[in-house]
């Protein structure tokens, strides 16, 4: 019993480290993509790690109150707590945590648990860009939320199972990745992600331009080191997650990275030519096709 | 391993990273402003230094005050400086910066920023040319890298100096108290 525990906590440890770095990885890399699209050089790839040593290496004299001073704590924790949920690698090779029965729902919920926490902090700092932010945030998140729940409805009644293991074992066990066996809910899912990583066009919460940074503007330091390496993480549960539903999973660590990464590079290519929508033509946009494709892929599940 | 040691093992760690990691807060008062662009985008690119912008004052490490300021726009740099976080650095851009320049016999703006806010390096030129002003943020790298930019500390210590001097020049003085 006692080892059981320990195993538990080394495999939470050695997951999120694992999240951590290869969510670092994927931001340094989407900046140096980003820069040689745009005839640069850029920074090095590990340049996130520099950014967050000196963040977090720099004095952070802010007090606005408690909330604020939890909200990128409320993010990490939704990062953290997310990740334990899904399993890494097919077949229990790497740490399984605490994949059971249901966890797809839990997972919707526990994955804007962080955004909401976050939006409380922001509210708490008084600073109207925040306010703004917060309100394009929450607008934008009920706008892709619901194509990314069709999705994920399709692929229950599907495979008439709430368990991310068991989805994983009924795209081996047919053989077909849920990509091809339901391609719409993949593209649901898919034009969804584009909301959900947040990357142009769909950055209205951030804007460094017009709402100087939104939610994040009075956090600095250690604030938004913490904000950063939750983002790192929080990025690679997504890409797992999906790749989990859709791509059936990976047997091992390398064809983990190929497929997220190239997941991760549909969002940011996306990003790099468009310029950025406003909040309502956001939403409009969700509702548009990822809706219809989130409807289309429902029937399909019921009536194939 | 004293404890010395390893302080100083940390804070070269610590300063590596402050030097490749500089988020700048681009002022722009004058018309040198028109410089960062071109020293942000794609022919000069600064980020490369890992130099980046910042949207507000609570992220930046570098506050750059890109030419002249009247002496209404000093109020607001001030507040913003306070505003910054610590290790803080400033950058004066410019020879308004340094002496007035053109604006040397103006009755509304400010000659020597030193005065007013600690500035731990200058960019000469009217306007500097972007390759001048990497060359500057290169001249902060080695501060930093060598511990020697201290221009916060120098704020904190000599306040009172500051404040008088910034007192005198602006003459309504309603500024809120910040504890940083
Ligand atoms: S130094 Fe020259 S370019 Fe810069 S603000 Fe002064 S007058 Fe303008």
């Amino acid at each position: 019993m006692m080892g059981d525990i320990w195993m538990t906590l080394l495999g939470v440890l050695v997951t999120t480290l694992l999240a951590f770095v290869t969510g670092m990885f994927y931001m340094g890399a989407s900046r140096k993509i980003t820069a040689r699209v745009q005839n640069r050089v850029g920074p090095p790839i590990y340049q996130n790690f520099l950014d967050l040593i000196k963040l977090q290496a720099k004095d952070t004299a802010i007090h606005h109150g408690w909330m604020q001073l939890l909200g990128p704590a409320f993010l990490m924790v939704s990062a953290v707590g997310s990740l334990m949920f899904i399993p890494v690698l097919n077949k229990g090779l790497f740490f399984e945590n605490f994949t059971a029965d249901g966890d797809i729902i839990f997972l919707l919920y526990l994955m804007v648990f962080g955004s909401l926490g976050m939006a409380l902090g922001a509210g708490q700092t008084g600073n109207p860009n925040s306010a703004i932010g917060v309100t394009r945030g929450l607008t934008q998140m009920v706008g892709f939320e619901i194509p990314w729940v069709m999705a994920i409805v399709a692929l229950i009644l599907q495979y008439h199972t709430t368990n991310i293991a068991e989805i994983l074992e009924a795209q081996h066990r047919s053989g077909v990745w849920s990509m091809f066996a339901n391609p719409y809910a993949f593209i649901a899912a898919l034009l969804a992600a584009f909301g959900m990583f947040r990357y142009s066009p769909f950055d209205i919460v951030g804007a460094p331009a017009e709402l100087a940074s939104g939610p994040v503007s009075e956090n600095g330091g250690k604030f938004l080191g913490t904000m950063m390496s939750s983002h790192a993480v929080f990025a690679f549960v997504k890409l797992v997650l999906y790749v989990d539903l859709f791509m059936g999973g990976a047997d091992n660590l390398v064809e983990l990275v190929i497929k997220t990464f190239g997941l991760y590079l549909i969002p940011l290519t996306y990003g790099m030519v468009n310029p950025r929508y406003r909040t309502e033509q956001a939403v409009r946009y969700f509702y548009g096709w990822p809706t219809l494709f989130g409807i289309i892929a429902i029937l399909y599940a019921v009536f194939y | 391993m004293n404890d010395k040691n390893s302080q100083k093992i940390v804070d070269v760690i610590k300063n590596f990273a402050r030097k490749h990691s500089l988020f700048v807060l681009a002022y722009g008062t004058g018309c040198g402003a028109i410089e960062i662009p071109a020293t942000m985008t794609s022919r000069y690119d600064a980020e490369r230094f890992g130099i980046r912008g910042a949207a507000t004052p609570r992220q930046a490490d570098v506050l750059l005050i890109t030419g002249y300021l009247s002496t209404k726009t000093l109020k607001r740099v001030i507040r913003t400086y306070e505003q910054m976080q610590d290790p803080k650095y400033v950058i004066g851009f410019g020879s308004c910066t340094i002496n007035g320049g053109m604006y040397w016999d103006s009755y509304n703006t400010i000659k020597l920023l030193d005065m007013y806010l600690p500035v731990d390096i200058y960019i000469n030129g009217c306007m500097p040319r972007p390759e001048a002003v990497i060359e500057g943020f290169i001249g902060l790298q080695k501060l930093i890298a060598a511990g020697k930019a201290e221009g916060a500390k120098k704020y904190k210590e000599n306040l009172d100096w500051y404040r008088a001097n910034q007192k005198k020049v602006i003459k309504n003085w309603v500024m809120p108290d910040y504890n940083w």
